[in-house]
């Protein structure tokens, strides 16, 4: 054994059950052939886990956090404000992490050359943001509140209104992709890429609130979404070199 | 307070749009030895994934990350952040460009053998699939704790293998069932 400082490495602590989806979930199509078979293998967080890639300042440009204008012009849809806190478990703040989103446009259609022609696409919308959390946790962006759009997973399916989130923090550990739905959409109860997480309090908490504290006169209105990533445990565990 | 920690979700067909600002296929700086990790992304029935999107996180040539959690007195390397992101093409190929990372302390006091903590996502797949890529003719792979957790027979879908006649380049592939199943981690 190599002699060296000795690591104390806390690790972050595993999901409630029924808080995260399955790997393979039969309604979700597409997840039947693309789903690892085997039980993955539980591995105990080291350094390797507990560090992760930090974005600084300068990965936001100007206009990343207003998708609402783009090639010199306005996108067309109702506007809304997109605020909340980036948490851990224990509700502490998560600071200066890095949220990249993307969405579809107001008629529902992606700016991707595998999206079908259902409606068409918006010149002023590219559908892509990225922001900043504060030292607060706090972000907020501006955006259009994206259309519905009809998918292949079965007859007559279609996709809730829906914003992908993806956000880094402070670990390899917690890296998290996930999506952000309304309050009250309809098609909410049957989507299975919903639905795949288990647990009613869990699948809940990807729906926005709507926020009048947030809501613009004339303008826009908001809606507030905390994401929670994955608090950390208490006592460290020994790494050597 | 204790909250629930937020859902994952898949990444959806449409995750290319955020590409064009990340797409991080060499993650060496300049002046370091670089490799080329080439490989595929294979679903259940072998078939190429088309849409798969791979990070790649890792330490330096020293075993350093670039994180402040990582509190070994060792260098950091200028411009070196180790954090790759790549996607599958239309034959479920991918490439990235990186370094050798060093060794890095790991569990029960036994250092860890130089590895890159992947994240594999795509479309379909419900939260990230989490592996590791291991380097070959490695001595150190042979005490590793990780690679310890895992039987004989599922090590080698972990280590990358030597392409003959391309000193450089090295093949690791994802294969999502069948007897090669890479093995995932529970992370």
């Amino acid at each position: 054994m190599s002699t060296g400082t000795i690591l104390d490495v806390r690790g972050y602590r595993r999901p409630e059950p029924g808080t995260q989806p399955p790997y393979a979930f039969p309604s979700y199509r597409s997840s039947l052939r693309r789903a690892p078979s085997k039980p993955p293998i539980l591995l105990p967080h080291s350094v390797s886990e507990v560090t992760g890639p930090m974005f600084g300042r300068d990965a936001i440009f100007a206009g990343d956090e207003d998708l609402t204008i783009a090639n010199s012009g306005e996108a067309i849809g109702s506007r809304i404000i997109m605020t909340g806190r980036v948490l851990d478990e224990d509700g502490r703040p998560v600071p200066h992490t890095m949220l990249e989103i993307w969405q579809a446009n107001a008629g529902g259609r992606y700016r991707h050359k595998m999206d079908q022609p259902h409606s068409p696409l918006d010149p002023h919308f590219n559908g892509y943001g990225r922001v900043m959390t504060d030292s607060e946790g706090r972000y907020r962006f501006k955006t259009i509140k994206p259309g519905p759009y009809p998918w292949e997973n079965h007859y007559n399916a279609w996709r809730p209104s829906h914003i992908h989130y993806s956000v880094f923090g402070p670990a390899f550990a917690t890296r998290l992709i996930t999506q952000m739905y309304f309050p009250g959409d309809p098609l909410l109860p049957f989507d299975p890429v919903h639905n795949s997480i288990p647990d009613e309090n869990a699948r809940k908490l990807l729906i926005a609130n709507f926020d009048w504290e947030t809501t613009i006169p004339n303008q826009a209105t908001g809606y507030r979404f905390d994401i929670v990533l994955r608090g950390r445990n208490e006592t460290p565990m020994e790494n050597r070199r | 307070m204790k909250l629930i920690a937020t859902g994952n979700q898949p990444v959806g067909p449409f995750f290319h749009i955020i590409l064009d600002r990340m797409l991080i296929p060499n993650v060496a700086g300049p002046g370091l030895d670089r490799i080329t990790i080439r490989g595929r992304v294979l679903n259940a029935d072998h078939a190429p994934v088309p849409d798969a999107m791979i990070e790649t996180w890792q330490a330096n040539a020293h075993g350093k990350y670039a994180h402040p959690a990582d509190t070994q007195d060792k260098p950091l390397q200028e411009s070196f952040l180790g954090f790759g992101r790549v996607v599958t093409d239309d034959n479920g190929a991918f490439s990235l460009t990186t370094i050798k990372p060093g060794r890095v302390p790991g569990l029960g006091g036994v250092p860890q053998a130089p590895h890159i903590n992947v994240s594999v996502f795509m479309p379909g797949l419900l939260q990230r699939a989490v592996t590791r890529i291991y380097f070959p003719d490695e001595p150190a792979n042979a005490g590793d704790p990780v690679l310890g957790l895992v039987e004989d027979a599922r090590r080698a879908t972990l280590v990358a293998k030597s392409v003959s006649g391309e000193a450089s380049v090295l093949e690791w592939n994802v294969i999502l069932g069948g007897e090669d199943e890479t093995v995932f981690f529970d992370l």
